[in-house]
């Protein structure tokens, strides 16, 4: 039987965490979430001999607190999973600030053995560990490693399994708070211990310390365990609080947290560390600071890189997009081929093989995309973009990370907002996460720009380039303001503290770079197509049912006989003279009435029926209901809206920008307007973000709350400004 | 010695940590990062819009904003 064990990899991030997680266990990783939260849950399997190894990889944290989602997570894990180990990842050049998050792991007492990481980059700054002396002053095993070679991994796992193998007891280490926190917390662990509270779970020590800490989750858990007590409890550490803020104007958080590094500083004073060179030394990852956060380089610099992202992610995806496209393609016209006619045939090509291949045509792009980002994230540069940016989105209530997000989905004109909203992960703040997600689809993402050009060529043809220009400028505004409303309002709240670390510039690792790639490019497959497939089909079916009745049908059949016989199909034409006239004049006979049919049909099915009841509204904004269906179609995905509007106004369905026979129509109309084109426009670039983007929206946000809000908010604010414009515009014109 | 505020810094100074005057998540997210009392901190530059500001911790660099450095008190070398 092969002995099995359970470990928790645990470390701050920029530790070399990840790095280390993907060497150990390579391909063999599974990512999934922890329940009800958004954070990602990995494990991974490490074989040794006959023995597996099974790793969690905990998210990257600088503390346990119970102030983030990632550190709830963190330590609910080890509370009640109870690993046998924890393998405690540490940057060697940044020894004293890591330990902080292990003094944390010695306070629980779970066995902890340290991976002591990247002792070639501290040795290159001149720092020398001298690890038996950190084992023994800590009392645990520590092992130096170099995650990104290989170096030193296979003593870490040996030194794992016979620590894991000892079996030993959860063993919280005192610590001393200083004198006025170790009397109270002395108190507090006799009563704790004394009534048996919460003590089933969590040692009583640390019960105590994070009452001390005024831990908002343990708080609340002793209250519903034992109200009275955690009562008593923290009228005895409000005394001490009001006791110290009087005499030394500190907190009993502050003070447990200068102990901890009080206990750290006391083990590294004792021979364990030397700094060859003087501490304030300018490192090669300074230099580049130097430059690339400069007052002036540094945002040039900056527009260079996110531009080359962009392009990066949009021009070299284009041609991979553009093989699915003509494989999926390629597959409708086989299907064509081998079934007859029919409602089948309509559901695989319309309905299938469209949604499927449109949720697939994305994929290049959410490859390229967190390739890129993953280059700027591992190499530290996407923090330098945060720090340089930030002052600017704190006025919208964002932080500088959000920047990412607003470019991918369209910032620049063009992106789209599938990998933008998923771009959102790279920020640490929840609320300016959310509100940066939920307005990012305000961008103008590539399937808009067809629309725009459209209208923009059809009604203000002169001046193209100016309001396509304008438009971008405005999504930004439109953007940000929406931002700023949402964080005033729902996502009401102080801005996240940003105390951000600014990590040495690292040259990425390939594995690395191509594990996280196809990790969430699977993931992106994974959930979204499964969502999509079904909701294609939905809107397949409400543009094609009810389908027009028998009476109708036969109209459109007698008109086609009506030309067949007024026109001769060459075939039947025995005199083996062709007249291309009359092929010509048939051909086009023949394809208007087939146009009219699907007009009358588009216009007959539920889409068309919920098109024309919606025009009761939608007149205060000057939409009809041909413009009602494309819009309803656009829900589905941005490109439906032209095609459907080409259907609406009996055209075919290809090439509408390119003929320009749209836009004729359209400027020639009677009904149409400058004001009304306006109008939809505005509508267009702001209302509900398309299927793909909602499911993403949801994933990203954790429920289907956040998901519908995207469509209703959006949908209401963009007909609220459409209606000003066309009301308001109305008036001069 | 003379005692101010985080924010008063100027580029490449030099200082000494002496309180933290934060309680609740900021202060705690501060502590978290190594700035406590007795650590030494060097400005290492400022964000082109001058805020926020970067740092020399312990080694690392931290970013932090104008207005969370306004809680934090640091003896400087004249």
């Amino acid at each position: 039987m092969t002995a099995e064990f359970k470990i928790a990899l645990a470390g701050n991030p920029n530790s070399g965490k990840t790095t280390l997680f993907n060497a150990l266990t390579g391909s063999r990783q599974h990512v999934g979430n922890y329940p009800g939260v958004t954070v990602e849950k990995k494990e991974g399997v490490y074989r040794l001999e006959d023995k597996k190894i099974n790793i969690v990889d905990l998210p990257g944290t600088y503390s346990l607190t119970a102030y983030s989602e990632e550190e709830v997570v963190a330590r609910d894990f080890l509370i009640f999973e109870k690993p046998q180990v924890i393998v405690n990842i540490i940057d060697a050049a940044n020894l004293e600030r890591n330990l902080y998050l292990t003094t944390q792991f010695f306070e629980l007492g779970i066995p902890v053995i340290i991976a002591l990481n990247m002792i070639d980059a501290a040795r290159e700054r001149g720092i020398e560990i001298k690890e038996d002396r950190l084992a023994e002053f800590l009392g645990v095993p520590v092992v130096p490693i170099i995650a990104r070679t290989g170096f030193g991994t296979l003593k870490l796992m040996e030194e794992t399994v016979r620590l894991a193998a000892k079996k030993k007891e959860w063993k919280p280490k005192p610590i001393s708070y200083g004198e006025d926190i170790d009397s109270v917390l002395l108190d507090l662990e006799e009563r704790i211990g004394a009534e048996n509270f919460l003590t089933s779970t969590y040692p009583g020590r640390w019960v105590a310390i994070k009452y001390l800490e005024n831990d908002q989750q343990i708080l609340d858990r002793g209250r519903k365990e034992n109200a009275d007590l955690s009562a008593e409890l923290e009228k005895k550490v409000e005394i001490v609080s009001r006791h110290l803020h009087e005499t030394m104007e500190t907190y009993p958080e502050a003070m447990v947290a200068d102990h901890r590094y009080g206990y750290i500083k006391g083990i590294l004073q004792k021979g364990v560390i030397t700094h060859k060179y003087d501490k304030d030394r300018l490192y090669t990852s300074d230099r580049i600071d130097q430059v690339l956060t400069n007052r002036f380089l540094g945002p040039l610099v900056m527009g260079l890189v996110l531009f080359g992202l962009y392009t990066f992610t949009f021009t070299y995806s284009e041609l991979p997009v553009s093989w699915l496209e003509s494989l999926f393609g390629q597959l409708s016209l086989a299907i064509d081929k081998i079934l007859p006619d029919g409602q089948v045939k309509s559901l695989i090509i319309a309905g299938i093989i469209d949604g499927v291949g449109g949720v697939l045509g994305f994929v290049p792009l959410i490859m390229f995309m967190f390739f890129g980002i993953a280059i700027l994230e591992d190499s530290g540069y996407l923090a330098r973009v945060a720090f340089m940016l930030d002052r600017i989105f704190r006025v919208f209530g964002l932080n500088g990370s959000s920047v990412m997000a607003y470019i991918l989905s369209g910032g620049i004109a063009g992106g789209c907002a599938v990998p933008g909203v998923m771009a959102t992960r790279t920020l640490r703040s929840p609320k300016e996460r959310m509100a940066t997600l939920l307005t990012a689809p305000f961008m103008n993402c590539g399937a808009k720009l067809p629309v725009l050009a459209l209208f923009i060529g059809a009604f203000f043809s002169e001046h193209k380039a100016r309001y396509m220009f304008f438009f971008t400028i405005l999504s930004w505004t439109v953007a940000l303001v929406v931002a700023k409303l949402l964080r005033v309002t729902v996502l009401q709240g102080e801005s996240t503290p940003f105390v951000l670390e600014l990590p040495p510039y690292r040259f990425p690792t390939l594995k690395g770079l191509f594990i996280h790639t196809w990790e969430k490019t699977w993931q992106y497959i994974k959930k979204a197509g499964t969502v999509i497939l079904g909701i294609s089909i939905i809107i397949w079916a409400m543009m094609t049912y009810p389908g027009l009745p028998a009476g109708e049908r036969e109209k459109y059949a007698m008109q086609r006989q009506e030309v067949a016989a007024a026109f001769p199909a060459p075939a039947a034409d025995r005199s083996g003279m062709t007249d291309p006239e009359t092929t010509a004049e048939r051909a086009s006979r023949l394809l208007a009435i087939d146009r009219a049919e699907a007009r009358s049909a588009l216009c007959y099915s539920a889409a068309g029926r919920i098109g024309t009841a919606l025009e009761s509204v939608s007149f205060l904004a000057g939409f009809d209901w041909r413009t009602n269906i494309a819009l309803l179609g656009g829900v589905a995905a941005k490109e439906v809206i032209l095609s459907t509007l080409g259907t609406a106004y009996s055209l075919g369905g290809d090439n509408l920008e390119e003929d320009g026979s749209l836009a004729e129509i359209l400027a020639t109309d009677p009904d149409w307007n400058p004001v009304k084109a306006l109008s939809v426009l505005l509508f267009i670039s702001y209302y509900a973000p398309c299927f793909v983007t909602v499911i993403c929206i949801t994933r990203e946000a954790g429920s289907w709350k956040w998901g519908a809000f995207s469509m209703v908010f959006n949908t209401v604010f963009a007909f609220v400004l459409a209606v000003l414009v066309y009301q308001i515009g109305s008036l001069f014109c | 010695m003379s005692r101010m505020m985080l924010r008063q810094m100027k580029k490449h100074q030099k200082g000494v940590i002496i309180a933290v005057k934060k309680g609740g998540e900021l202060g705690r997210r501060i502590r978290d990062m190594g700035l406590v009392p007795g650590t030494e901190i060097t400005v290492q530059g400022r964000a082109p819009l001058y805020d926020p500001v970067a740092l020399r911790v312990m080694g690392s660099v931290l970013s932090l904003r104008n207005n969370e450095a306004d809680f934090i008190e640091v003896e400087v070398q004249p």
